[in-house]
């Protein structure tokens, strides 16, 4: 049960200053953890990630240590570390802050990833519209390498490790994993058959550990000051660390902000720390971990923002991006352009996902327009039902749920264009 | 063939080969530097990035067709995306839009007879807690209101 409200990041974002190595070193104890672990035995420091109940940061909220274990240790292919840096999950803006802010805390998470699942080679695969941010990277990696940090030989431990960047170039898809290895590959970014898992055969072939840019930031906190410290940031049982939570919409003070996991009900965090609904409005709806996640009537935002919390109602934590919306909201014109934005980014291999997301798309349009039939409300949810778990990668899943909870949950407001016409 | 990339795109692909187990894996890497030069990817460029990774044409098209961000047909001077997923949209991202319609003369997907700017309107660009957001070339502009909009479309030389 964590009794502090430490937290890791978020003083040092805003601040140009905190992405210099000499910041790093001197102000944030950088590159201690590197040394630590590499004098620790792989199986060691995977026990420890274990122990810190680390779980992915990426949306599936995978307990890394386990991930790592999947890991074969024997292997006639180069293992890989790739880092997903895509952050494209609509609500999202936590990577990029990592990235611009604190580079070192990711490139010393990596070298450590690295060791413990026996890699030499990282990429991190950055989506294509954070120009800035890569460059940005770039040159920590490039002071990294000045300066002993990457390359071979790491501080004289014997270690080596190389790290390149790799810009994505304005694909949703490119976020999932198996897409964005074949996008990492040179190929169209469309996800692969599993198995394989990308533990046993993924980037090259090789085996590779895929993990979002937060969850290997956290690495070099975890090896400092342990696995059992980490996990007592958490406030519920499995899960542990500080939470970047991102706030948009029609709140007061959207941005992002920092807690123990499990460490705030929805409730509060609109409330007590964005400042409630923009012009003291009513609350609509939340859709609380990225726009795939199940949205939330404003009844139901007593629940705590955490894996389990949420999943118990019916949503999911996701990437922790908690999207308000306020009472005056046309909520179908929402959801018709989240279908809209999924129809958008399927990347058509799959018949269900690529037909029934435009198909979900019209009916919500003709509903908007005044010409819906009440049967269409229905046909929603059949067409949604027919694409989840129908397709190979969760889009299926990111744009059934959104349709399934919006119509279950705001069937009113749906019925009302039906019944009223456009100007419900 | 007459070649339309330049020593440049070659000494930066030069560096990056030892980067990657293939020639293939720079595949993207290759497209970004040749819009890079080129403002676009004209056909030919597509035919010299096969000769260069040695594959086949049609694989390069394969590939550069699926991403949004190639541009196969050329662009205005200056590339204007405005975001309009969810968080944007929340925070009027489609008054952006209009605006931008009205004051150009274009639609959403045309560019303005000067070949001065192109509009788009794009996909969550991962600033929703500075909505609304767009790209302006390779800048990223958060916080809009149309007067913000005025001033930095007017400064664009
Ligand atoms: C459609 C889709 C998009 C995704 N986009 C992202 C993304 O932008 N960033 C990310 O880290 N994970 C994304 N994921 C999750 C990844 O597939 C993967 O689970 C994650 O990178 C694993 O890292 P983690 O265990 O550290 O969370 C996406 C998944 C799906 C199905």
């Amino acid at each position: 049960m964590s009794t502090s409200n430490e937290t890791l990041f978020i003083q040092h974002f805003g601040n140009e200053e905190s992405r210099t190595l000499n910041y790093y070193l001197n102000q944030m104890n950088g590159y201690t953890a590197l040394k630590k672990a590499l004098g620790m035995k792989p199986d060691q420091l995977i026990e420890e990630v274990k122990a810190s109940n680390l779980r992915g940061r990426g949306g599936a909220g995978f307990p890394t240590g386990v991930k790592w274990g999947f890991i074969p240790k024997q292997s006639d292919r180069p293992k890989y570390v790739v880092i997903n840096a895509d952050e494209s999950e609509p609500g999202t803006f936590k990577d990029r802050d990592i990235m611009r802010y604190t580079p070192f805390l990711l490139l010393e998470g990596m070298v450590i990833t690295g060791h413990a699942i026996g890699s030499n080679v990282g990429y991190i695969y950055i989506r294509g519209e954070y120009t800035r941010e890569a460059k940005l990277l770039n040159e920590a990696i490039q002071t990294a390498y000045d300066r002993g940090y990457l390359g071979k030989n790491i501080q004289g431990t014997g270690f080596d490790f190389d790290v390149t960047v790799h810009r994505g170039a304005g694909a949703y898809i490119c976020g999932e994993e198996t897409a964005l290895l074949n996008s990492l590959e040179g190929k169209r970014g469309e996800p692969r058959v599993k198995p394989p898992f990308p533990a046993i055969e993924g980037a090259f072939r090789g085996p590779t550990v895929v993990n979002n840019v937060e969850t290997i930031a956290n690495l070099p906190f975890i090896v400092n000051r342990g696995g059992k410290w980490f996990s007592d940031l958490g406030n519920l049982p499995g899960s542990g660390g500080t939470r970047l939570v991102g706030v948009s919409g029609h709140v007061k003070k959207p941005g992002l902000y920092e807690f123990g996991a499990g460490g705030v009900t929805i409730r509060e965090l609109i409330y007590d720390y964005c400042g409630g609904i923009l012009g003291d409005k009513k609350l609509k709806a939340v859709i609380p971990g990225g726009s795939s996640s199940p949205v939330l009537r404003a009844d139901e935002i007593d629940v705590i923002l955490d894996i389990e919390p949420l999943q118990k109602i019916g949503s999911m934590l996701g990437t922790a991006s908690v999207m308000v919306v306020s009472e005056d909201y046309n909520v179908v014109q929402l959801l018709r352009r989240m279908i809209h934005f999924y129809a958008h980014e399927s990347c058509g291999q799959c018949t269900p996902c690529r037909e029934g997301s435009q198909w979900m798309e019209d009916i919500v349009k003709k509903i908007l327009r005044g010409q819906g039939r009440e049967e269409d409300i229905d046909l929603l949810e059949d067409i949604a039902s027919n694409i989840d778990g129908k397709t190979l990668c969760a889009l299926g899943e990111a744009v059934a749920w959104p349709v399934q909870s919006f119509v279950k949950k705001f069937r009113p407001d749906f019925e009302a264009f039906i019944r009223g016409g456009a100007h419900a | 063939m007459a070649k339309v990339l330049s020593d440049q795109f070659y000494s930066v692909m030069k560096k990056l080969e030892p980067r990657y187990p293939n020639k293939v894996a720079l595949m993207l890497p290759a497209l970004h530097a040749a819009q890079e030069e080129m403002g676009w990817l004209p056909p030919e460029s597509l035919d010299e990035i096969a000769d260069y990774i040695g594959c086949h044409p049609a694989q390069v098209r394969e590939v550069a067709s699926f991403y949004t961000m190639y541009n196969l047909k050329p662009v205005g001077k200056h590339h204007i995306k405005i975001c309009t997923n969810v968080a944007c949209c929340l925070r009027g991202a489609y008054d952006l839009v209009d605006h931008c319609e009205k004051k150009l003369g274009i639609k959403v997907g045309q560019t303005t007879d000067d070949r001065k700017f192109t509009l788009h309107e794009e996909e969550c660009l991962g600033a929703c807690g500075t909505a609304p957001a767009m790209m302006l070339d390779d800048d990223y502009h958060e916080n809009l209101d149309t007067t913000r909009l005025d001033e930095l479309l007017d400064s664009m030389e």
